[in-house]
């Protein structure tokens, strides 16, 4: 099953050229331009991975994050950031990220932590199921 | 000789680098002429008062003695000679009172009477005369035939008939001999009036006074009320001649004086006028034998007081020269501190805008990178246009131009991170090569190989990534202006032992001189200055390496090259936090 992406970003040109790709390698992949539409577009449509820009106007990246977390905990998120700074990426991964990514990069990184993300994803949501249908048992003894 | 060079004070060359704010605070030189100017002026204006006024009252305090002893000479003399005259005239007295003229006037008595005084007097009478009160001499006994002579019309006949006695000037004689005339008056019972005269050999006079010829240029003598001298002088006359000297002043007292001589000799005169008689006793001495004890005190008063003067004198220059380089040194101190402040600040400011810059441009950079990314997607992924090896490689190029912008863009985010000082675990290769890839280009352009030799067993360090980075792109920046096309700059780190880790950073570039080797690590010290230089560069890597404690050392050879020595520890502590 096909990944289902939102690629979050204040530069309408990088998220368009990135949905692009994405898409050309089998991804299903939407974009935003703001943290809020991007708030909106998640809680609207399960995404599987959420990529984020850091620095937005608006909203900035991290509250989005807490923002996303709050109404969707299983959706993965993975940070873009233009600034090498170690503190924000570890700040975002203690607020829930699953890791961040400096830009420019390139797009096998890119993909291989998408893949990562949508992988962590699915197996837990299988195991949420599972336990849901043990618990159904249980409850129905 | 101690030369001048040894005895100068640090601060005594001291040139002000004069940029701006950072000037010193003080004129070193003028603070110096001002401060020993006040003090010698005031340290030495109360010695060389109290010098003089010593100098003045023990001055004064000799010639008040000297006058003294003078006087002293001149009575204990006056009293000699006036008993001596007094004696002779007690004697004629004697006589005169206790034989009557009848007897007087016989010879044969007149003869014995001599003869007793020349007994009783040693010598001293060489005649006798008996005159009547007409002035006829009519007896007389002695050397000379002058009986019947008439002395009526003569002055000292007079003077005897006058005051009962009379004592002559000396006068020669016929023998060529000193001699005085005293003659007595004496009233008989039956009111006749007759003198008895004397002839007294002033040779015993002399004698008298000869026990008085006190130091080897003093003379003690006798003048009468003309200045003619009455007995020897050593120095300033011959008997019966004026004396060289004026005579004194009348006076009843002893009396000294001083008097200048016409070839400018200073004498002490003590005199004494005797009275009843035309006699001046005088006592001369040169005040300079004198004062002979007084020029040596005095020699030891000036050398005492030059002594004194050249003790606070060295004192005061000592001391100023060493408040004043210690002021001079804190005013360099304070002045690095700024210049290292205003570096930092600069470098900080520099962080930040690179920080800012490469953000900035990192955002267009991700849209050329998806864009061209896109295209070779579109290439490679969908097929189109992928016979198109022209335009395929096109595309690459722009790839790779875009991972080099990345680069430089993350080096510049990453230099601007580690401005903030804070203590972390370091790669020193990987710091090395941060550094070093920042001359990447200019090594190509010139033609310099770098070398980096980093031991296999260098452990990742606790210490400030910022500072070192400083120091290596400092020193490498040194070995860079050095070298000429073909240089090779070597690095090696090795760990030295468990605490320590050593870094050396070699050119092969122009070297430097022994004499600025020596001050290299000075401030302010540049050997290019007129190419901008501030000579901070060494002088503040020096102090980096020492606050991340480590040691710095260089070694160079002119036309071999120069040679850095790193000392680091393993775990640099933070010192800022020691000073607090």
């Amino acid at each position: 099953m096909k990944a289902k992406i939102l690629i979050v970003d204040d530069e309408e040109k990088f998220v368009n050229s990135l949905a692009e790709r994405l898409s050309i390698r089998d991804y299903d992949a939407t974009t935003s331009v703001s943290g809020q539409d991007a708030i909106e577009k998640v809680s609207g449509y399960n995404f599987d991975v959420v990529m984020l820009d850091v620095v937005m106007p608006g909203m900035d990246g991290l509250e989005v994050l807490r923002e996303i977390k709050r109404i969707k905990p299983l959706t993965e998120v993975i940070m873009l950031t233009a600034l090498p700074n170690v503190e924000i990426g570890v700040e975002a991964m203690k607020r829930g990220a699953l890791d961040y990514i400096l830009k420019p990069c390139e797009i096998e990184e890119l993909i291989s932590k998408i893949d990562r993300g949508h992988a962590r994803k699915t197996e837990q949501e299988e195991r949420i199921s599972a336990a849901e249908v043990s618990g159904r048992c249980y409850n129905g003894v | 000789m101690i030369s001048f060079r040894s005895l100068k004070p640090y601060f005594w060359d001291h040139k002000d680098p004069g940029i701006g704010l950072f000037k010193h605070l003080f004129d070193y030189r003028r603070m110096w002429k001002l401060v020993v100017g006040f003090s010698v002026t005031f340290a030495l204006v109360p010695v060389l008062c109290a010098g003089i006024f010593d100098f003045m009252v023990t001055k004064a305090s000799m010639e008040r003695e000297l006058f003294q002893r003078t006087a002293r000479v001149v009575s204990n003399t006056r009293r000699s000679v006036t008993f001596f005259l007094a004696k002779h005239r007690a004697a004629l007295k004697f006589i005169v009172r206790s034989s009557s003229f009848e007897d007087l006037r016989k010879p044969l008595q007149l003869y014995r009477y001599l003869e007793d005084l020349q007994v009783v007097f040693q010598e001293a009478f060489t005649d006798l005369g008996v005159i009547d009160g007409a002035g006829i001499q009519i007896a007389y006994t002695g050397p000379f035939k002058l009986e019947g002579v008439d002395y009526s019309g003569q002055w000292w006949f007079k003077e005897v008939l006058l005051h009962g006695v009379y004592v002559s000037d000396v006068f020669l004689g016929y023998r060529q001999v000193p001699h005085l005339v005293i003659a007595v008056s004496h009233e008989s019972q039956d009111g006749s009036i007759y003198v008895l005269r004397a002839t007294v050999d002033t040779v015993r006079f002399n004698s008298l006074l000869a026990d008085f010829q006190l130091s080897k240029h003093g003379s003690a003598f006798i003048i009468n009320r003309n200045g003619m001298l009455q007995t020897e002088s050593r120095y300033y006359g011959k008997i019966m001649e004026r004396m060289t000297l004026p005579v004194p002043e009348y006076s009843a007292r002893t009396q000294v004086e001083e008097v200048t001589t016409d070839d400018g000799k200073q004498l002490i005169v003590g005199y004494a006028y005797i009275e009843n008689t035309p006699f001046i006793l005088l006592v001369v001495k040169p005040k300079d034998d004198l004062m002979g004890p007084w020029y040596s005190t005095r020699t030891t008063l000036l050398a005492f007081l030059s002594m004194s003067i050249m003790a606070v004198i060295i004192a005061i220059f000592s001391v100023t020269t060493h408040l004043i380089n210690k002021i001079h040194l804190a005013d360099e101190k304070r002045l690095i501190a700024m210049h290292k402040l205003e570096y930092e600040n600069k470098m900080a400011s520099i962080g930040r805008l690179a920080a800012g810059v490469a953000h900035e441009i990192n955002n267009p950079l991700s849209i050329i990178n998806e864009k061209a990314g896109l295209i070779q997607d579109m290439f490679v992924l969908k097929g189109m246009y992928a016979k198109d090896e022209k335009l395929l490689s096109l595309v690459g190029w722009i790839l790779k131009a875009v991972e080099r912008c990345g680069t430089i863009t993350m080096r510049l985010l990453s230099f601007a991170r580690h401005m903030d000082v804070s203590i972390g675990p370091v790669n020193v290769k990987e710091l090395l090569d941060e550094v070093l890839g920042l001359f990447d280009k200019e090594s190509d352009y010139r033609g310099i190989t770098i070398k980096v030799d980093v031991g296999s067993d260098v452990p990742v360090i606790e210490s400030d990534r910022g500072k070192l980075q400083q120091i290596f792109l400092n020193l490498a920046n040194n070995a860079f202006a050095a070298m000429d096309q073909g240089g090779i700059l070597n690095i090696k780190v090795e760990k030295q032992n468990s605490t320590f880790i050593s870094i050396i950073i070699a050119d092969n570039g122009c070297g430097i001189s022994q004499e600025n080797l020596d001050r290299i690590f000075e401030p302010f010290y540049s050997t290019k200055k007129k190419e901008g230089g501030t000579g901070l560069g060494l002088s503040i890597t020096y102090s980096l390496v020492h606050k991340l404690g480590g040691t710095l050392e260089v070694d160079s050879k002119i036309g071999k090259g120069t040679t850095f020595h790193i000392e680091l520890p393993l775990k640099s502590r933070n010192k800022k936090m020691e000073k607090l």
